[in-house]
């Protein structure tokens, strides 16, 4: 016989999934995200998101062929962190400070320890946090959403020379005709000025000239897609939109006058973002069941209580930062419950029968009736 | 993680849905000629390998006992074919290493009809006597798990059952054997469970059968004695059932605890097939010469299930059913648990329920997959049935901590249904560095 036999382990089938489908999906689904935030900010957002793109692609290549750490560009995981990172500054952004961000995020977010599946902290939030320390100025000045001409003109600060501060953008603005207000995110109004945008305009980004990122109607609609294909674990997001509306509303009904509505805590800002794209990142979210829902309730948590009792005016970033590294934690207290490690468990009401028998009918002739829960008269099922 | 199946209670938590490709589905049961040669391992269940009672030269009989139970823990073997012992040699087997076997020169004209056999009445037999029948049978669990019958049915002293629970999930995809035989062979069934049910003293009778298989559900039924306590139950398609306590949670809704069997609460779990076979064999007194496997896969130009003889060996299987001489791999078993073999001489065993061939298009598809990093997906947490964290097991394995996957994460609870293979987009071959750690920390054990 010269036929060639071959050995391998059983399983012999796989299940359709791959790590480069799982990613190649995640980029499709944020793609209407990307075209809503061009569509409000213009060329400006689209260059800033080709440039941190393309800047943590450069930078995967590298340190993938330098092999200091495991994956490749193919695999899209450094797609979405650059798009990711793209959509949570502001469009605004100088680009030089876009290309540094980016490289931070995939060299000191995911090579330093070892590339896909080894990072420890979302590589996109480590870019933000880098950038957060070292352009505290920069990734706070956001610009009115829907200017005219926004399509063929830059925000000027988009193209500032590296190293050189951006010119200030509230002198553009008033250019524009636009109140100064214009340039504020709807969490720095409150935070600073005390004024509660309404949670509709929030929910669409449509209202007016309002600084913010893409509508978290959208986002949700983009992560119901990928939850629905099991793509991303939805109990993720629910965790962390339930507690953090529940810890909001809990304020809310505390003191009115002094805590925002918990409809403008889950609309405003990065929460959706957040909840959906960055805290569902598998590498760092925990992989055991009640330990999804405990990191979800602690990102919730962290996130109000940054927003509300801190300086910082958001606290989504942090509060993801912080369950990232509490990950492991939760893991360990939240290991699965092994088959028949309950050694007196209830049986579950749907069992067709009951192991429950007289113990007068063991042993004895077969006529004795033995009762069993539903009674399964061995009639064929009426179709 | 799919709303629907966490809203919706399953059968059992967890699990997969593998494609079923049950394609011999529809098929009756055919007969496969003999082979030239047949080739009888003395060791094809689980415990000790059997006595070899014939000399080479020796003339044989079909169902002609051949080699005796080596004590309480082993079954004997019965000529498969009428002819000549040629040598009890080393022989390749399924597993890999060489072992002991007696290989029979079939007569050219000789009858598939077995020609020895021992009528008995079976209403005169004392339980006792009716396991020691089984045993006789050289009966193992066809289901693939080769453990010996009669054991299974032996109730050690101080336990009491209650409940004798028969598997007819068959959940391995491709496989159609025990399915065929719930269709064509229910009455040997019903009359096997009828020996099983005296044997083991047991009041009630539970057939669990996945609802892919209603035709074997309509057809058990119709078959159950007027007023016998017999219970056909369908359960929601879902692998793997068929694990004894799987089956046993969607039938009962009860958790086997860890470490125990279903005998610690009252239930004796076997095969379909085993019974099937059974209801035939012991009143006519006969030895397993045969079994139904089920031939199949896309390598396969006539898949079927056929009833062959024990011993038959792989090269014969292949060219009866026609499978092309190029390169392939060879299942002995389903594609979700199956052993593939290495060398196409090995035998079909007691134990083998399929044999599936996969062509050269599916075995460079499987080549081609890329292995990742593990990502921490979690969807191996989500489909382990035995509620294991393949994800950290298979880190833990990686750095060799076997002593940590036994101890702190129930590594011993595994029983190898490969879910966590199955889902895992990472292509990491978890499944098998269990089987290695496990196989290690048993050397271990005995050291």
């Amino acid at each position: 016989m010269s036929a060639t036999i071959e050995i391998r382990s059983a399983p012999h089938v796989k299940g359709g999934y791959s790590v480069e489908k799982i990613m190649r999906h995640v980029v499709y689904s944020l793609l209407p995200v990307c075209a809503f935030f061009v569509f409000q900010y213009g060329i400006s957002a689209l260059a800033s998101m080709v440039v941190i793109t393309a800047t943590c692609l450069l930078t995967e290549r590298f340190f993938v062929r330098t092999g200091t750490q495991s994956g490749s560009i193919s695999d899209f995981s450094a797609t979405i962190t650059g798009l990711l990172l793209a959509l949570s500054v502001p469009p605004g952004f100088p680009l030089w400070m876009g290309v540094v961000t980016g490289f931070i995020a995939i060299a000191l977010g995911k090579a330093l320890f070892g590339g896909i599946g080894f990072n420890v902290f979302n590589p996109a939030l480590v870019g933000r946090a880098f950038a957060q320390a070292a352009f505290p100025t920069a990734i706070a000045s956001y610009t009115a959403s829907f200017l005219p001409g926004r399509f063929t003109e830059f925000i000027p600060s988009s193209l500032a020379w590296p190293l050189m501060i951006p010119p200030e953008t509230a002198e553009w603005l008033k250019l524009k005709q636009l109140d100064a207000l214009a340039g504020a995110t709807p969490l720095g109004q409150w935070k600073f000025e005390g004024i509660v945008a309404s949670a509709v305009d929030l929910m669409t980004s449509l209202g007016g000239h309002m600084a913010v990122g893409p509508s978290p109607l959208l986002i949700i609609a983009c992560g119901a897609y990928l939850a629905s294909r099991r793509f991303m674990d939805w109990r993720i997001p629910a965790a962390v939109i339930s507690s953090a509306g529940l810890v909001a509303s809990v304020l809310y009904a505390y003191n009115p006058s002094h805590f925002p509505n918990p409809l403008f805590t889950l609309f405003s800002g990065g929460l959706m973002l957040g909840a959906i794209y960055m805290a569902t990142d598998m590498v760092t979210s925990p992989v055991t069941s009640r330990g999804v829902w405990i990191y979800g309730g602690l990102i919730g948590l962290l996130t109000v209580v940054i927003r509300y009792f801190s300086g910082l005016p958001e606290g989504v970033m942090y509060a993801i930062l912080f369950a990232n590294a509490a990950m492991p934690l939760i893991e360990r207290i939240s290991q699965p419950a092994v088959f028949g490690a309950v050694a007196t468990k209830k049986a579950r009401r749907s069992a067709a029968f009951s192991l429950e028998t007289p113990a007068s009918t063991l042993r004895e002739s077969k006529d004795v009736v033995i009762p069993i829960k539903v009674v399964s008269n061995n009639q064929p099922p009426k179709s | 993680m799919s709303l629907l199946s966490y809203f919706s209670g399953e059968a059992f938590e967890r699990g997969v849905h593998p494609a079923s490709c049950k394609f011999t589905a529809g098929q009756s049961i055919k007969r496969m000629p003999f082979a030239r040669r047949l080739v009888v391992p003395l060791l094809q269940h689980i415990g000790k390998p059997a006595r070899s009672i014939v000399r080479p030269g020796q003339e044989v009989v079909r169902g002609e006992l051949i080699a005796e139970a080596d004590g309480w823990m082993s079954v004997p073997h019965h000529a498969p074919a009428t002819g000549v012992v040629e040598a009890i040699e080393l022989r390749p087997t399924a597993r890999g290493p060489w072992a002991q076997a007696i290989v029979i020169r079939v007569h050219e004209a000789a009858t598939q009809e077995v020609l020895w056999s021992q009528p008995r009445d079976m209403s005169a037999l004392a339980p006792a006597e009716i396991i020691k029948a089984v045993q006789e049978t050289g009966m193992v669990g066809l289901g693939g798990a080769a453990f010996p019958s009669h054991i299974k049915m032996a109730v050690p002293e101080g336990a009491s059952v209650h409940t004798l629970v028969v598997n007819g999930c068959e959940c391995e995809p491709y496989l159609t054997c025990d399915h065929r035989m719930m269709v064509e062979h229910a009455r040997d069934l019903m009359e096997g469970i009828r020996h099983v049910m005296r044997a083991t003293g047991v009041a009630r009778t539970v057939i669990g059968v996945e609802d892919n298989k209603m035709d074997a559900v309509l057809a058990l039924r119709a078959a159950v004695p007027a007023g016998a306590p017999i219970f056909v139950q369908d359960v929601p398609t879902k692998y793997p059932q068929g694990a004894e306590k799987m089956l046993i949670m969607a039938l009962f809704g009860v958790e086997v605890p860890a470490g125990k069997l279903p005998l610690s609460m009252g239930l004796v779990v076997l095969n379909v097939g085993t019974l099937a076979f059974l209801g035939r064999l012991l009143p006519e007194g006969k030895g397993l010469t045969e079994r139904v496997v089920t031939v199949t896969g896309p390598g396969v130009a006539r898949p079927g299930d056929y009833r062959m003889p024990l011993g038959t060996p792989l090269s014969f299987v292949l060219d009866y059913a026609g499978a092309p001489a190029e390169s392939r791999q060879v299942i002995l078993g389903g594609p979700m648990m199956g052993q593939a073999i290495a060398s196409l001489e090995t035998p079909v065993t007691k134990g083998v329920s399929g044999i599936l061939v996969l062509r050269k298009e599916e075995m460079t598809a499987r080549a081609a997959e890329k292995l990742y990093p593990c990502i921490k997906c979690g969807e191996c947490v989500q489909a382990c049935p035995m509620g294991l964290n393949p994800s950290t097991l298979g880190m833990l394995a990686a750095k060799r901590e076997y002593s940590v996957m036994g101890e702190n994460y129930h590594l011993g609870d595994c029983f190898e249904c490969g879910c966590c293979t199955y889902v895992c987009p990472s292509n990491i071959p978890l499944v098998q560095q269990f089987r290695v750690a496990k196989q290690i920390l048993r050397e271990k054990a005995a050291a």
